[in-house]
């Protein structure tokens, strides 16, 4: 390449400025040809205003579906050292914990096989492997296979579940995300690795309702911890945040449902009407703390916009207990009923949360075998055009 | 003889990964406190506790870079470390007395300590023009250059709450910024440009058409040659067909460019998880330092900053002061590309007299 094409001015602005720059990262790597072509398409892509990769082309490992996706540059002749730059997503481990020895075996794997550029982490938690040939492909996932790394999901099938802390580092977490994670990645290895489905499944894992991974808005199936019986009350500790904080203005008038009282000295709270929400444990966490009974919400068909429009996931099962001795056995077979039906009848491309629209929330229901509730809804319906079974004349007649 | 090939072994398991003070209070956590911007400590039960030290990263991280965090976490947190759902780094030490020594070296080479509390964490983000086929825009260069402006808020925790700031280069939102309280989002805005000679050669016509989700491609006959046409009014430039077939081209270098989108959050605390909504319909792209973007992101957080209420999201703000209200601040023309027109529209139609007249 010659000394012109590798000048990047418009890029070298981004080394600038207090926030830590990719150019410096990209420019770290650069003394291989891989990292230096990709530097130089993009400087072209800044001054052109558009992108210079192409998708497609089935690229993968040996038995896979998914994990790999294959890029290309539409200027190979003149980057041929990015002709091919495959993306490797490599499932993380739970809450993205990791020793200094694992990352170190994840940089020479990548190092000895790509362009050393990583993500830390990909939109769906993967450690993002960012830049290989084709031909490396099968060679490094036999080492990282070795090393005890595996691929995560891309493509119609199972995506790489993720979750929050957790019990790790959190203390409201009401259940064991980190185990739930962990478990429903290995139970469904074949879902994540060949898509079968119509579209992606996500899971995500938040062990309370701040929803820290974003499970309602970015997964499929949402599981969020909660709990069922009274939040614990430190009347000292309670009085000692009174010092700093407005507890009627900022606790009490802030509930959602207007179900705290505080005269000064006694913090009441009226428990059946509670909603879980978070708010008055987030401001003072020293003295209020979830209660005991706990387990988790879960709902089901949240997604960004393509391709019918964004959606957040909605109650299907308000309280499930999810104790690790159980295997998640409850939300297994929920999540069998739902794959079986939407597996079956789900159109190319169309995520549960559209399919279920498409279907009628009845049908989906009826079909996964869950009775109506009314937490499913805001509130039901105000349009007159029912549906009627003839069973209707049977409970009319009782 | 080959070795026997290993597949489906799926992640490690997390429990080696864990520091030991962590193994010992799993699940048996009392409390949390922020000492300080960047710096919290978790106190068990037992007493123990356990300091964070987040610090922030550009997402993309060369091998370098990982290794040097390898390193640090050797020197001082006996090589524990992880990395949270907004692309931080955190670093778990037993020994107080080693924070500020780590904080300086991290601060040395050039990576902040912050992103707690009442700031601006870390923004997620999408690949862009780094690594995407169909991005509008590009999200590292756009994300680098607001993050340089908003870095105040980032080591400090002086906003009435969490601001939550995310980035996705097209529609399909990799970032899924739709709920975000500020969601910059690329945008593609013409109906994508055929290359009629490839087509046939690259796509599967039937797909191809079934792909559009407003029906507005069907196939044609062009220079006697199967291909597709597409209804340029009924496309609404999702890009859906470009991602079953390359010769659709969505990209345009003219007409690309960048929206955002106020008010949304995911966590459950006062009010209900909430999508974005509209504010700016279209700015240009304009690299490396996309200046009308970086402007219109801080103004919204100046404004936001200078009125909400304490713990107030910026979408709880804007509800209770009323959207035209939220448009005279941030002196932006309310246009019919604010008005919802596909499904459900009518959902968010003003249908009550209430109404404030200043």
């Amino acid at each position: 390449m010659t000394e012109e094409k590798r000048k990047t001015p418009l890029l070298d602005e981004l080394e600038k400025g207090p926030w830590p720059s990719f150019v410096k990262e990209m420019k770290k790597e650069a003394h291989r040809p891989m990292v230096q072509d990709a530097l130089s398409q993009l400087e072209r892509s800044y001054e052109e205003h558009i992108s210079h990769w192409k998708h497609g082309g089935l690229v993968g490992v040996m038995g896979y579906g998914g994990g790999v996706i294959g890029r290309y540059s539409d200027l190979a002749d003149e980057f041929p050292n990015v002709a091919e730059f495959h993306t490797h997503r490599v499932n993380q481990p739970s809450a993205w914990f990791y020793t200094s020895k694992a990352l170190r075996t994840l940089c020479d794997i990548w190092e000895k096989h790509g362009s050393g550029l990583t993500n830390f982490h990909g939109s769906t938690g993967d450690i993002v492997f960012l830049g290989s040939t084709t031909e490396e492909i099968e060679p490094l996932f036999a080492d990282l296979t070795k090393n005890g790394w595996d691929l995560g999901g891309s493509g119609s099938n199972m995506r790489t579940p993720s979750c929050c802390v957790g019990p790790a580092r959190c203390e409201w977490a009401m259940y064991d995300t980190l185990d739930a994670c962990y478990n429903i990645t290995q139970q469904f290895q074949d879902e994540l690795h060949r898509p079968f489905f119509p579209y992606k499944y996500k899971f995500k894992f938040s062990g309370c309702p701040n929803d820290c991974v974003a499970s309602i808005a970015r997964s499929d199936c949402s599981v969020i911890g909660v709990w069922k019986d009274d939040i614990r009350v430190d009347q000292k500790k309670v009085a000692e945040y009174a010092k700093t904080v407005d507890i009627e203005n900022e606790i009490c008038d802030l509930c959602p449902t207007q179900c705290i009282s505080w005269d000064g000295k006694t913090f009441e709270i009226d428990n059946p009407n509670c909603v879980k929400c978070m708010h008055c444990i987030n401001v003072m966490p020293k003295a209020l703390k979830p209660g005991l009974e706990r387990g988790a919400t879960i709902l089901i068909g949240g997604k960004a916009p393509i391709v019918g429009g964004a959606l957040l996931c909605s109650v299907f099962v308000p309280f499930l207990e999810m104790d690790p001795e159980s295997d998640y056995a409850d939300l297994k077979e929920l999540t069998d009923a739902i794959w079986e039906l939407w597996g079956e009848h789900g159109k190319a491309r169309e995520r549960t949360g559209e399919f279920i629209q498409r279907v009628g929330m009845s049908n989906f229901l009826e079909e996964i075998g869950l009775d109506p509730i009314p937490e499913m809804v805001i509130h039901p319906r105000t349009n007159p055009y029912i549906f009627f079974d003839d069973e209707i004349f049977e409970q009319a007649g009782e | 003889m080959t070795e026997k090939r290993i597949t489906d072994i799926g992640p490690p398991n997390y429990k080696q990964f864990l520091p030991p003070i962590i193994t010992k209070n799993y699940g048996k956590w009392d409390h949390h406190e922020i000492l300080k911007p960047g710096v919290m400590v978790h106190v068990g039960e037992s007493g123990d506790k356990l300091f964070t030290v987040r610090v922030g990263s550009p997402r993309l991280l060369g091998i370098t870079t990982v290794r040097w965090f390898a390193d640090l976490a050797d020197k001082y947190c006996d090589g524990y470390l992880r990395w949270t759902s907004r692309n931080n780094v955190e670093f778990l030490l037993t020994d107080p007395k080693k924070i500020e020594p780590l904080i300086a070296e991290v601060e040395a080479g050039g990576f902040p300590v912050g992103g707690m509390g009442n700031g601006i964490s870390n923004i997620v983000h999408t690949q862009g023009w780094v690594h995407c086929h169909s991005s509008a825009s590009d999200a590292s260069g756009t994300v680098k250059s607001v993050m340089d402006e908003l870095m105040p808020y980032f080591k400090q925790m002086t906003l009435p709450a969490k601001l939550r700031v995310a980035y996705a280069c097209c529609l399909n939102m990799c970032g899924a910024v739709h709920c975000s309280d500020i969601a910059i989002l690329g945008v593609h805005t013409r109906a994508p440009i055929i290359e009629h000679d490839n087509l046939p050669k690259m796509c599967e016509i039937p797909t191809l058409v079934a792909s559009c989700p407003t029906g507005a491609i069907r196939p044609a006959t062009v220079d006697g040659k199967q291909s597709i046409e597409i209804v340029e009014e009924q496309c609404m430039y999702c890009g859906n067909c470009f991602t079953v077939c390359p010769a659709v081209k969505i990209n345009n270098a003219k007409t690309d460019g960048v929206s955002i989108w106020v008010g949304g959050k995911v966590s459950n605390a006062r009010a209900t998880p909430k999508f974005s909504k509209l504010a700016v319909p279209y700015l240009p792209n304009n690299p490396p330092r996309w200046p009308e973007v970086v402007g219109w992101v801080k103004k919204i957080v100046e404004v936001y900053a200078a009125n909400a209420r304490k713990h107030e999201r910026l979408g709880e703000w804007i509800e209770r002061i009323g959207w035209p209200k939220f448009f005279e601040m941030i002196d932006q023309p309310f246009t019919k590309y604010h008005i919802d027109d596909f499904k459900h529209a009518g959902e968010t139609y003003t249908r009550t007299a209430q109404l404030r007249h200043a």
